[in-house]
């Protein structure tokens, strides 16, 4: 523009517009009919709640014209819903939201889908996994509960959501970590682990906050440490005095394991980078606003944003940890 | 009386006038939710929920719940006139609400239906406003084995109280047990008999059989009966209300019966699908016009629409109380709760004062509502069984269509409908019974699921599911009913011989 204008020529001047206006044009996508979010769980569910809330914050500052609509497709542990992206290809007003189901799911089902077929978008933040137990229970420590699960017969039970996956991996690492023993029993959500360790059927479960958020305020269970390499960076008191924060990692306590969880975005593959970036700068926005940051600290979210090349290198390592965990755990489909 | 005292506030917060103006929308919204099959529920409350994000969480709970009552009222009306269940706990209401309608009795089918739902729903509500933390501290004494215990039960007690042949009942319920297989399978994380096919993956959605076994099945059947309108005309005013009612409190034990039933399911939480079939069963069993029932008997629409409503409304309480979301729809609404910024769970009720009692008067008021708003229209409903067959069968297959379209936005779903419409013709040609595939379709996994985490945790010691008074009563009481008839029939053989044995001792 500057160039434009210290030319003082006409037509020069006319061209550089031409120009200015062409490539904002090209710039400025825009989506013209609803934005379909797949799930790839059931409604209530932690990924869920996360795009039910992203819907809301869109809709309540108005950051897109188009109404955005939140689609549950649940079945084979979101193997359809991945199936149902990898389809839509050139659909630009297709979203997935997403966790390390994205790449445990395609491995344990010989489902001929990977997220490369996908257009990564953002990470949001990573989710946390917790080690609980029953408030009644007389475990203080993590070692408590390994020392307990070495004598016990039969073994002590650990639950957690599905199987061959997160849940359960973490459940073998504790195993490999200690050298106890625990049956693993897998619910179809994190909340029925939690019901199920409140009414003290199961002596362990390995849930994320917000899923034992709800027993932990109601004094029916308690946390032993969390799985994160580092203590969880929110101070607000939750129960009693004690905060997030205030959780010891695993690895503080002796118990060598640590594991996080993308919660992240993806849209269809074959989309133009304009596509792209209208969506990335969309959820920028969305991470930028207080009903956002709100909703991380009550799910104890740990913050992590990432786009563009950020995003790729980490879903690139994560993936070779998840295949080296799963091929640990002898979970790989055979092929 | 503390509780007493919270929901008189509760009920002034209820009455405000946008509340109330919320109920009715809600309402109306929920029937229109429920009549259409597929829709649903839950579906509904998904949809809706964005609209909600807005507003204050009373309110929106409010408007949410309600449309939870017209869905439940609303799912009566397609089951009554069409053999359609637009809701899987109405399948049960089919069974005799469609004969009645068949009858002429059309308006009498739908006011029982109404009215039962209301007595269910208002002994639901009744349980949550007195005992609601007594309560939902027994819904946590439900581990795998005792909900396998309760599954089990509401097998049993389909087989024992059936009436027609045990054999056929016990292969019906079985190929009910293979299509519940079908997709992953939560506990190995495997897919299970898909054969590659994408659309298998979801399994049989439990809608779109249910739509094809009784909906287009029957079509089929009036077809083959050559397009007769086999709805007889019968006088529609609003007096057959009335009339109704009167005949209501002679009923007052299935009624009771129900409620209880519907009560225990909703709370721990087996829910109102399972509740409506029990209802059934245990009222055809223990009712003096059991033998009628099937063929257009009042009582079989009142047991289970009394049931359905007692869980349904029952299933709010785990999850207010403890965040358990007791039914599909709950666990929406739960959702909801989250979105709002209320956090589920035993700290509700001390958090969130105004909200849980605001809630639980809106469950009386909506009700109230609810029940007013579809009276008023029983007269509407019951004249469209006027229009001739010709005319409504198109109709009927193009709703049950977009049904199953609906619920996963799947074409292949609407071939499975019609499959199974086909299967449906067939099983009936054949005089075997619909429910009990149906039962075992919906619970089945449910089942196979509450067994295995059992067994896992126990290390396949089948003493697990007697180790301790809960699961070992309802063991107990499961095999008690599966086995009714030979024990009844063993008894008074027994009492044969030993009259027949008498007399001829003397002689000795």
């Amino acid at each position: 523009m500057k160039a434009c204008v210290q030319a003082r020529i006409l037509a020069a001047s006319l061209l550089c517009s031409g120009a200015v206006l062409g490539a904002s044009q090209a710039l400025a996508w825009e989506p013209t009919k609803p934005i379909e979010v797949v799930v790839p769980f059931s409604a209530g569910g932690a990924s869920d709640q996360m795009a039910r809330t992203i819907q809301g914050i869109i809709q309540k500052n108005k950051l897109t014209t188009q109404p955005i609509i939140v689609v549950n497709k649940p079945a084979a542990a979101g193997g359809e819903a991945m199936l149902d992206i990898k389809d839509s290809a050139g659909d630009a007003h297709k979203l997935i939201t997403t966790s390390s189901g994205i790449f445990m799911t395609p491995m344990t089902t010989k489902l001929g889908v990977s997220w490369t077929d996908f257009t990564p978008l953002v990470m949001m933040a990573q989710d946390a996994f917790g080690l609980w137990v029953n408030a009644k229970s007389p475990y203080k420590e993590p070692k408590d509960l390994l020392a307990a699960a070495k004598d016990a017969k039969p073994a002590l039970k650990v639950g957690g959501t599905g199987s061959k996956r997160e849940d359960q991996l973490l459940v073998i690492a504790m195993e490999k970590a200690s050298g106890a023993k625990f049956s693993y029993i897998p619910y179809p959500g994190g909340g029925a682990a939690s019901t199920q360790l409140a009414g003290e059927h199961i002596a362990a479960d390995t849930n994320n906050p917000s899923e034992e958020i709800a027993n932990w305020r109601g004094g029916a269970t308690r946390p032993l440490c969390i799985f994160s390499p580092k203590r969880l960076p929110y101070d607000a008191k939750v129960v009693g005095d004690q905060s997030w924060g205030d959780i010891p990692t695993c690895r503080e306590k002796g118990l060598d394991v640590s594991y996080e969880m993308l919660r992240g975005m993806f849209m269809p593959g074959k989309v133009s980078p304009e596509q792209r970036d209208y969506y990335v700068g969309l959820f920028r926005k969305v991470a930028a606003t207080d009903e956002w940051k709100d909703y991380m600290a009550r799910n104890a979210l740990v913050p992590d944003f990432r786009e563009g090349e950020a995003f790729l290198e980490f879903l690139k390592k994560d993936e070779l940890h998840h295949k080296d965990l799963l091929t640990q755990a002898g979970f790989l489909a055979a092929n | 009386m503390e509780n007493l005292a919270s929901l008189i506030a509760g009920f002034e917060l209820a009455l405000s006038w946008h509340n109330v103006a919320f109920m009715i929308i809600g309402v109306l919204l929920g029937i229109v939710v429920g009549v259409l099959p597929g829709l649903g529920g839950p579906n509904g409350v998904a949809i809706l929920l964005p609209l909600t994000f807005g507003m204050d969480p009373t309110s929106a709970i409010i408007l949410l719940s309600s449309i939870y009552w017209g869905a439940l009222f609303g799912g009566a009306i397609t089951s009554i006139l069409f053999n359609i269940p637009g809701e899987a706990w109405s399948v049960a209401t089919t069974f005799d609400g469609y004969p009645m309608a068949v009858q002429g009795r059309a308006g009498e089918a739908l006011t029982a239906a109404f009215t039962a739902s209301f007595i269910g729903a208002l002994a639901g509500v009744v349980l949550i406003t007195f005992v609601a933390p007594l309560v939902a501290q027994f819904a946590l004494r439900f581990g795998p084995a005792e909900f396998f215990a309760v599954f089990l039960l509401t097998f049993c007690s389909f087989i024992g109280m059936g009436r027609e042949n045990k054999a056929k009942i016990i292969v019906t319920l079985a190929l009910g047990f293979l299509l519940a297989a079908v997709g992953m399978d939560t506990i190995s994380g495997d897919l299970r008999m898909t054969f590659g096919v994408t659309e298998l993956m979801r399994g049989f959605d439990f809608l779109v059989v249910v739509i094809g076994l009784f909906g287009v099945s029957e079509i089929l059947l009036t077809v083959e009966e050559g397009l007769h309108f086999k709805g007889k005309r019968a006088g529609i005013d609003l007096k057959v209300v009335l009339r109704t009612w009167t005949a209501l409190p002679r009923y007052w034990g299935t009624l009771l019966r129900s409620s209880l039933v519907g009560m225990w399911m909703g709370v721990t939480p087996g829910g109102a699908i399972a509740a409506s079939f029990m209802g059934y069963g245990l009222a055809r069993r223990f009712s003096r016009n059991g033998a009628k029932f099937g063929k257009g008997e009042m009582e079989g629409v009142l047991a289970p629409e009394t049931a359905a409503h007692a869980a349904g409304t029952s299933a709010l309480l785990p999850m207010l109380a403890l965040g358990i979301p007791g039914s599909a729809t709950a666990a929406v609404l739960l959702g909801g709760l989250m979105i709002w910024g209320l956090q589920p769970g035993p700290l509700l009720f001390v958090e969130q004062k105004d909200f849980v009692w605001g809630l639980i008067a809106s469950m009386y008021l909506g009700n109230i509502a609810g029940l007013i708003i579809v009276l008023a229209t029983v007269p509407l409903f019951a004249a469209v069984m006027r229009v001739p067959f010709a005319l409504v069968a198109p109709i009927i297959l193009i709703i049950c269509a977009i049904g199953a379209y609906t619920i996963s936005n799947s074409i292949f779903d609407i071939w499975l409908m019609l499959i199974f419409g086909i299967v449906g013709y067939v099983f009936k040609k054949l005089d075997y019974p619909l429910a009990p595939l149906v039962l075992a379709l919906v619970l089945g996994d449910r089942a196979e699921d509450a067994a295995r985490q059992a067994l896992i945790g126990s290390e396949g010691d089948l003493g697990v599911f007697f180790s301790n008074g809960l699961v070992g009563t309802l063991m107990v009481l499961a095999f008690v009913l599966l086995l009714w008839s030979p024990m009844i029939e063993g008894l008074s053989w027994l009492r044969r011989r030993l009259l027949a044995s008498r007399p001829s001792e003397a002689h000795n």
